[in-house]
């Protein structure tokens, strides 16, 4: 068994994608019974905060390590920097130190951010490989999802608003664990894309 | 019985009917993320390292997605998952 310090890239994506489908669970469940069900037990309103603030620091090693170019170490810290301030945000909502329902509106930017980033950090296009594929589609999944949590700072009790925003992490999750360093998407994989895995 | 009886129990009924519902979702939401990832697992045995461990280093056997989500679907389950039944009914 041999040990290599950095894991591959297609890895941290399928642990993130691990921390992304903990939360969409959690969000889910709290879109189904309900913030007052949800919040009757104090440790339970800071579990998708504390993932979230969790994952944000967990970026900071990505970033640290995943050194592929300049653009990308910008992408890692902007993401890293933040779902800490998401997270950290909705700690405070969720502890009572902060109030306004418009705190919502920082998980809306941390999915602005993260969905231009990931649009920007991609170099390659749509078919070039399923890593490429993916980052796009992802991309414009964070930018589109951006939409629930500015519709849940405006109307917090709205279900659709609940539901969007725990669908958009689940499908994050889902398209995370597709990754592949170098596989083919949909027949497609360019020349220059290294050797096609499965 | 009056009317206004009938009206509560009727009442009633709709919200246990609608709390029956919410509960059994809750409690169907980790097996089925754990059918999944059975389901993954079997559809993509080449992403379970574990099943042909030679030659593999230590981050291809550690990293088993299939069994990630399988472990999210468990946890949630009995970690998460009675707690809420609990605060529901």
């Amino acid at each position: 068994m041999t040990l290599a310090l950095i894991p591959p890239a297609e890895m941290v994506h399928w642990w993130f994608a691990t921390g992304f489908l903990i939360i969409g669970l959690l969000l889910l469940t709290e879109a189904i019974v309900g913030h007052e069900a949800w919040v009757r037990r104090p440790w339970r309103k800071y579990l998708w905060p504390s993932f979230l603030f969790g994952m944000g620091v967990l970026m900071w090693p990505v970033m640290t390590f995943f050194t592929n170019s300049a653009i990308h170490m910008v992408a890692h810290g902007t993401w890293a920097q933040f779902l800490m301030l998401a997270g950290a945000a909705e700690l405070g909502v969720a502890r009572g130190k902060l109030h306004s329902q418009y705190w919502r509106l920082t998980s809306a930017a941390a999915m602005l951010v993260s969905g231009t980033a990931l649009l920007v950090h991609e170099q390659q296009h749509w078919f070039f490989a399923r890593a490429a594929f993916l980052h796009h589609a992802l991309g414009w999944t964070m930018v589109a999802g951006a939409v629930f949590p500015l519709m849940q700072a405006l109307r917090p009790r709205s279900l659709t608003a609940a539901t969007g925003f725990a669908s958009v992490f689940v499908v994050t999750a889902i398209m995370l664990y597709c990754d592949r360093d170098s596989a083919a998407i949909f027949g497609h994989f360019s020349q220059y894309a290294g050797v096609l895995h499965r | 019985m009056s009317a206004d009886v009938a009206h509560e129990l009727q009442q009633r009924t709709k919200t246990r009917d609608r709390v029956r519902t919410r509960v059994r979702i809750v409690l169907a939401l980790g097996p089925l993320t754990s059918v999944a990832g059975v389901v993954w697992g079997i559809a993509q045995p080449w992403r379970l390292t574990l099943l042909h461990p030679l030659g593999q280093g230590f981050w291809w056997l550690f990293s088993e997605p299939p069994l990630y989500v399988v472990l999210v679907g468990l946890l949630f389950r009995f970690v998460v998952a009675p707690g809420i039944v609990e605060d529901l009914e």
